[in-house]
Order: structure tokens, then C-alpha cells, then sequence
């Protein structure tokens, strides 16, 4: 009975995964493709709460459905309404049927690849422990094992920091700050 | 583990992968385009968080969580490109943006 509810609840979030993103795509509104974006996102989470990635599914949800997608919408809204007329990529259909034909080839190639070599190995998970994937598993792998992957993503979430500020940051008097830095 | 095999999970990260590598190829607008990337991301998140839960090892769930911070760092700089584009009216297609220089 419980195998038949996590099948149930696995069911329900893999459709809303595929929905939303195929959603993200097809929308013609930037706005409510980055809302169907934090559909997609949410999904996702519960596919992690099963894999029992508690931890994981909680920084997805507060970082990425909170933190990026609100800034995301931010932006969305600042730019305003830019629709274009033809959303879709320009260019003769062969372009588009080329891009349908690569999409379809990765996954193909994919399912081919996982079906051939993987065998039953797949459906032997490890045991694991209650704490699987616990904020104190994790934070402990974080300051023991992963000390150096835990600097560098502190660094580069400061360069990015950087980034932005220098990317969106006005230009004085209206006038355009490469062409100052070039004259001085 | 109760529910699905992982194969189940390698099938729907790679119909995802796909559903986000068309949306870069077929749309015009760099937004569209920068969410796109993050369902590519995010497909590969699900399949290291899944191969984490066989293998019985967090170590994967570190790489995942590395991921979305490196996300978060190319959402913060794309999206000030972007912003930068539409303050000077330019028009946001990536099929007219054939140079980058300011």
C-alpha cells in the first residue's frame, strides 16, 4: 500500500515536471514561462524528497524557487512587456525541424545507452542510513570531505556577486561607462 | 526503497534535458533561452541526486548542491546582460544580437 502511494505521489510529480517544462517552452510571456518555471522547480523537489535528499530539496525550493526565480520575475517585470511577434527561432523550418531532430536524438540516444548497459544493476539501490541526506550529513561532508568544493563555491558566488553589480550598474550623466574608462 | 526504479529517473532527466535543450534552440528570447538552461540543469541535478540514492553516498548531493550554486552565479550575470541590453532598447532576440560590444 505505502509502494502504491509513492508511486502515486512519484506519478503526479514527474507529469508536472514534463508539463511545466514543456510549458517553460511553449509559453509566449516570459512571465508565465518563469512562473511554470517554479513549477517545475517544485516538482523536482519532490522527486528529491524521494530519492531522500532532504536537504537538497530544501535549498531548492528557498534558492531556486525563491531567491533566483523572484529575481527572475524582477527582471521580467523592469524590461516590461517585449513579447516578440514571432517567439519562435527565425530562419527556414529547416532550422526548427534540425533543433525537433537533435532534441529527439539526445533523448533516444540516452534511453538506448541507460537501456543497454545498465541492466539490473538500477534497481539494487544501496541501503542507507535514517540520516540519508540530512542538513548534518551533509553540512558534515561539506566541512570534512568537500572542504575545498565548499571555498571555491564561496568564490564563485562572489565573482558572480561582482558581476552583476558592474553589469547593471548605471551609467553616469547618461553618458556610457566604457566609453568614460576609454577616454581616460 | 519504495517507488520507482532508477531507471525511471534516468528517463525522466533525459526527457527533461531535451524539453530544455529544444526550448535554447527553438526560442528567440534570451530569457526564455536562460530558463531553458536551468531545466538542463536541473535534469542533471535529479540524476546525480539518483545515482547519489544507489550508490548509498551523499557525495552526490554535494555535486548537486555546487550545481545550483554555480546556477544561481550564471542566472545573477546573465540577467545583468540582459538587463543591460534592455536598458539601451535594444531589442531582445538572440537572433540580432550578432556582436557583444558595448
Amino acid at each position: 500500500m505505502a509502494n502504491f502511494l509513492v508511486w502515486v505521489v512519484w506519478l503526479g510529480a514527474a507529469f508536472g515536471c514534463l508539463a511545466s517544462a514543456l510549458a517553460v517552452v511553449t509559453f509566449r510571456n516570459p512571465f508565465y514561462s518563469a512562473l511554470a518555471l517554479i513549477g517545475n522547480l517544485a516538482s523536482l523537489a519532490v522527486l528529491f524528497l524521494l530519492l531522500s535528499g532532504e536537504f537538497v530539496a530544501a535549498g531548492q525550493v528557498l534558492v531556486y524557487g525563491g531567491a533566483v526565480m523572484v529575481m527572475f520575475l524582477f527582471v521580467i517585470a523592469y524590461l516590461g512587456d517585449k513579447s516578440e511577434e514571432s517567439p519562435w527561432s527565425g530562419g527556414p523550418s529547416w532550422q526548427i525541424v534540425g533543433a525537433v531532430l537533435a532534441g529527439g536524438a539526445i533523448l533516444a540516444e540516452v534511453i538506448v545507452v541507460v537501456g543497454l548497459t545498465a541492466g539490473d544493476f538500477l534497481s539494487k539501490p544501496h541501503p542507507v542510513a535514517r540520516d540519508f541526506g540530512s542538513p548534518a550529513a551533509i553540512g558534515r561532508l561539506f566541512l570534512t570531505d568537500h572542504l575545498l568544493a565548499f571555498e571555491v563555491t564561496s568564490i564563485v558566488l562572489l565573482v558572480a556577486a561582482v558581476g552583476g553589480v558592474v553589469l547593471g550598474s548605471h551609467a553616469r550623466q547618461g553618458e556610457d561607462p566604457t566609453e568614460v574608462h576609454a577616454r581616460s | 526503497m519504495r517507488g520507482p526504479d532508477i531507471q525511471w529517473y534516468v528517463i525522466l532527466s533525459a526527457i527533461l534535458f531535451s524539453v530544455g535543450a529544444l526550448g535554447v534552440m527553438l526560442r528567440r528570447s534570451p530569457l526564455i533561452i536562460l530558463l531553458s538552461v536551468e531545466i538542463m540543469l536541473n535534469s542533471a541535478n535529479l540524476l546525480l541526486i539518483a545515482f547519489s540514492r544507489l550508490h548509498g553516498r551523499e557525495d552526490g548531493q554535494i555535486f548537486a548542491i555546487s550545481v545550483m550554486a554555480v546556477a544561481a552565479s550564471e542566472v545573477v550575470v546573465g540577467l545583468g546582460m540582459i538587463v543591460a541590453l534592455g536598458r539601451r532598447n535594444i531589442d531582445l532576440d538572440v537572433d540580432k544580437l550578432r556582436t557583444l560590444r558595448g
